[in-house]
C-alpha cells in the first residue's frame, strides 16, 4: 500500500518547464521578465504546444528572449512584432505564434502594428510587459511613464504639458472588434503571479480556439532603472501602477468565456 | 500558348501567383496599385495569403515573418512605400530569408509624382537598407520581361536566400502588351530552415543580431562571401548593333527600350552606335560591359530617368578609358527617342564619327 507521504513524493509538484531553456539569464536581480517567461514556458507545457509554437521576440530588454524559450523563434525589429507574427500566422494558421513584447515596442514605435493587429483580429497571442521606462537603453521615458515618474530623460519628473499622457494599451485595444481576449494583470505578489498565468493560458486557449486577437498586459518591475531594491520595485508597482493601469479584464467575447 | 493583352502589373502579379506564391502582404501605392488588386482577388480565390497592411513598415515586416516560416512571399510599392521598407528589407538581409520586391517606381523625391521615373537605383541597388549588402535587382522593359523575371526571381531569392527585387517604372507597370504566361508551377515544400515549431527537432531561431564585433563580423563576411557568388554568377544584359560600334548607349528598363529606338535611328543614319541593357542592376553586368568596350568603343552614353545613378555603375567598369556621358530626364519625364538621337548626333561629333564615313 502506498502511504500518503510516498504519493506525495511521487507526485511532481513544481519542476523546471520544459519550454524553458535551463540557462541564465541575461536579466537584472529582481526583474520580472523570469517570472513572465516562466509563466509562458509553464502554460506552453500544461497545453503541451512546445512543437507547434513559434515566439517573436523584441527590441528591448527581452531581444534574447528566444534564447530563453525552448521553442522555434524570431527576433523582430522594434515594434513589429505583431506584424511578423502576422506573416508567421497567416502561412502556418495551425501553429501557435505569440509576441513578448515590452512598453516601448507596443505602446511606441509599434503602436500601429499592435492596433491594427487587433483590429484584423489577428490570431495571435501577445505578452504585453509594462514596466514604465525603457530598460534596455538605460531608463528613459517610456509611453506608459507615469505623470510626475522621474526617469533618465523626464529628470524633473514626466511633465504631460511637455511629455503627454501616458497610454493605456488594453483599454485602447479592447475597443477593437477585431479583439478576442484583452486583460491586464500584475506580477507585484504570488497571488496577482497566479491570476496572470490564468490569463496567459486563456489568451493561448483563445488562440488555439481560433477566436482572434488575445493579449495579457503584465505589469512588471524594474528595480535597475527606477533605482528601487526588488521587493520596493514590486511596492512601487502597486501603489503607483495599479491605480493608473487597473486590473482586470477589458475585453472577453463570449466564446472565451466559455473556455475557462 | 498564344499571347494575352496584359497590363504590367497584372502580369506580374499573375506571374508570381504562377511562381508558387504563398503570401502577398502590401499597401496600395501608384502606380503599382493593379498588382495589389489582382492578388487581392486571385490569393482568396486560389486559398492562399493574401493581406492589406496598415502601411509599408507593416508589410514589409509580415513578409519577415512569413519568410522566416519558409513560404513563398511578396510585396510591392514604389519609391515612398519603398522608402518606408527600408528597415524591414534590412532585417531580412540580414537573416538571410528570401522573398521578392516589386518597385514600380515613380518620380520623386519626396512625394514627387505618379510619373515613370527610375530615380530608385541607388536606393535599390546600394542596400535598400542600414548596413552592408546588396539585393539582387532585375529590370524589365517590357510587359513579357516583367512575366518572366518575376517568375525566376523566386527560384533566385531562394537559390541564394536573399532579398530579389523586380524594378519597373510606372510605364512598365501600367502599358498593356501582348505577353505569354508560364504554367501555374504547384507550391513548393517550406525550405528545412524554416521556423515552424520544433517538432522534435532542435530549435530554429531567425535572428538579425549579433552581439560583439567579432561575431557579427563573421555574419557579414557570410553575407558578403554569397555576395560574390552571385556578382560573379548572375550578370545579365541584352545587346543590340554592338559588334562594329563605336559609340555605346546604356540604359535599363523603359530608358533602355526608348534607346534601342534610337539606336535603330543612328544605324539608319549610318552611325556605328549599338546597344547595352543591363537586366541585372545589381549583380551590374561588369563582366559583358567590359569586354564590350574592349571590343573598340570610343564613347559612352548613358540614358536613365534619373540625373545620373547607374551611370556611376558604368564608370567604375570603364574608369577614364572611354568618355561617359549623361543623357537623363528627371521628376516622371521619359526621355524620346528624337532627343536620344540628338545627343548620339552630339557625341558622334565630338569624336570625330560621321554618317557619311560610316557609309563609305
Amino acid at each position: 500500500m502506498v502511504t500518503r507521504e510516498q504519493e506525495l513524493v511521487r507526485t511532481v509538484v513544481y519542476k523546471h518547464p520544459e519550454a524553458l531553456e535551463d540557462v541564465q539569464t541575461h536579466y537584472c536581480p529582481g526583474c520580472t521578465h523570469g517570472i513572465a517567461h516562466r509563466l509562458i514556458a509553464e502554460v506552453v507545457d500544461e497545453l503541451g504546444i512546445q512543437d507547434r509554437t513559434i515566439s517573436v521576440s523584441p527590441v528591448g530588454c527581452a531581444v534574447f528572449a528566444y534564447e530563453y524559450f525552448d521553442l522555434d523563434g524570431v527576433e523582430a525589429a522594434h515594434g513589429r512584432a505583431p506584424a511578423m507574427a502576422t506573416g508567421l500566422k497567416r502561412v502556418w494558421p495551425d501553429r501557435v505564434v505569440f509576441t513578448y513584447q515590452g512598453d516601448g515596442d507596443l505602446a511606441a514605435i509599434g503602436t500601429a502594428e499592435i492596433m491594427h493587429a487587433a483590429a484584423r483580429g489577428e490570431n495571435i497571442t501577445v505578452i504585453f510587459i509594462n514596466n514604465a521606462i525603457y530598460g534596455m537603453t538605460g531608463g528613459q521615458m517610456a509611453p506608459t511613464s507615469l505623470p510626475g515618474q522621474r526617469t533618465k530623460s523626464s529628470p524633473m519628473g514626466r511633465d504631460v504639458k511637455i511629455a503627454g499622457y501616458p497610454l493605456r494599451m488594453s483599454e485602447l485595444l479592447a475597443d477593437m472588434d477585431g479583439a478576442a481576449y484583452v486583460v491586464r494583470r500584475s506580477l507585484h505578489s504570488v497571488r496577482e503571479i497566479r491570476k496572470a498565468k490564468k490569463a496567459i493560458r486563456t489568451a493561448f486557449m483563445t488562440q488555439i480556439s481560433g477566436l482572434g486577437f488575445s493579449m495579457v498586459e503584465l505589469l512588471s518591475s524594474c528595480p535597475t532603472n527606477w533605482g528601487f531594491s526588488p521587493p520596493d520595485a514590486l511596492k512601487w508597482v502597486e501603489e503607483n501602477m495599479v491605480p493608473y493601469y487597473p486590473l482586470g479584464d477589458y475585453k472577453v467575447i463570449e466564446a472565451v468565456k466559455a473556455l475557462e | 500558348m498564344s499571347a494575352e493583352l496584359m497590363k504590367g502589373n497584372v502580369a506580374i502579379a499573375e506571374a508570381a501567383v504562377r511562381a508558387g506564391l504563398e503570401a502577398y502582404f502590401g499597401y496600395p501605392i501608384t502606380p503599382q496599385t493593379e498588382l495589389l488588386e489582382h492578388l487581392s482577388k486571385r490569393m482568396v480565390e486560389l486559398e492562399r495569403v493574401f493581406v492589406q497592411a496598415e502601411s509599408e513598415v507593416a508589410a514589409i515586416n509580415m513578409v519577415y515573418g512569413a519568410a522566416c516560416a519558409g513560404a513563398r512571399v511578396m510585396t510591392s510599392s514604389s519609391g515612398p512605400g519603398i522608402s518606408l521598407m527600408q528597415e524591414g528589407l534590412s532585417y531580412i538581409a540580414a537573416s538571410e530569408v528570401p522573398c521578392v520586391v516589386v518597385d514600380m517606381m515613380r518620380g520623386g523625391p519626396g512625394l514627387g509624382n505618379i510619373q515613370p521615373s527610375q530615380g530608385d537605383y541607388f536606393q535599390v541597388t546600394r542596400s535598400a537598407g542600414h548596413g552592408d549588402y546588396h539585393p539582387i535587382v532585375l529590370a524589365p522593359a517590357s510587359v513579357q520581361e516583367a512575366i518572366d523575371l518575376t517568375f525566376e526571381a523566386f527560384d533566385l531569392a531562394d537559390k541564394y536566400r536573399h532579398l530579389v527585387f523586380v524594378v519597373g517604372d510606372g510605364l512598365i507597370g501600367q502599358m498593356m502588351e501582348p505577353a505569354v504566361m508560364p504554367e501555374m508551377r504547384p507550391i513548393r515544400p517550406r525550405p528545412d530552415w524554416a521556423v515552424s515549431g520544433k517538432d522534435g527537432r532542435e530549435k530554429h531561431i531567425i535572428t538579425s543580431i549579433n552581439l560583439g564585433a567579432e561575431r557579427n563580423e563573421a555574419a557579414n563576411l557570410r553575407i558578403q562571401d554569397r555576395i560574390r557568388v552571385i556578382r560573379e554568377n548572375e550578370q545579365r544584359s541584352l545587346e543590340w548593333n554592338i559588334e562594329d560600334a563605336r559609340i555605346l548607349v546604356v540604359g535599363f528598363g523603359t530608358a533602355g527600350r526608348v534607346a534601342l529606338s534610337s539606336v535603330k535611328m543612328a544605324r539608319e543614319a549610318g552611325l556605328p552606335v549599338g546597344l547595352f541593357r543591363p537586366i541585372t542592376l545589381w549583380p551590374f553586368p561588369e563582366k559583358r560591359l567590359a569586354e564590350i568596350v574592349d571590343g573598340g568603343i570610343q564613347a559612352i552614353l548613358v540614358v536613365e530617368m534619373n540625373a545620373g545613378q547607374m551611370i556611376d555603375d558604368v564608370r567604375l567598369v570603364v574608369g577614364h578609358d572611354v568618355p561617359v556621358s549623361h543623357y537623363g530626364r528627371l521628376g516622371g519625364a521619359v526621355p524620346l527617342p528624337d532627343d536620344v538621337l540628338h545627343e548620339i548626333e552630339k557625341i558622334a561629333a565630338n569624336i570625330g564619327l560621321t554618317a557619311t564615313a560610316m557609309a563609305g
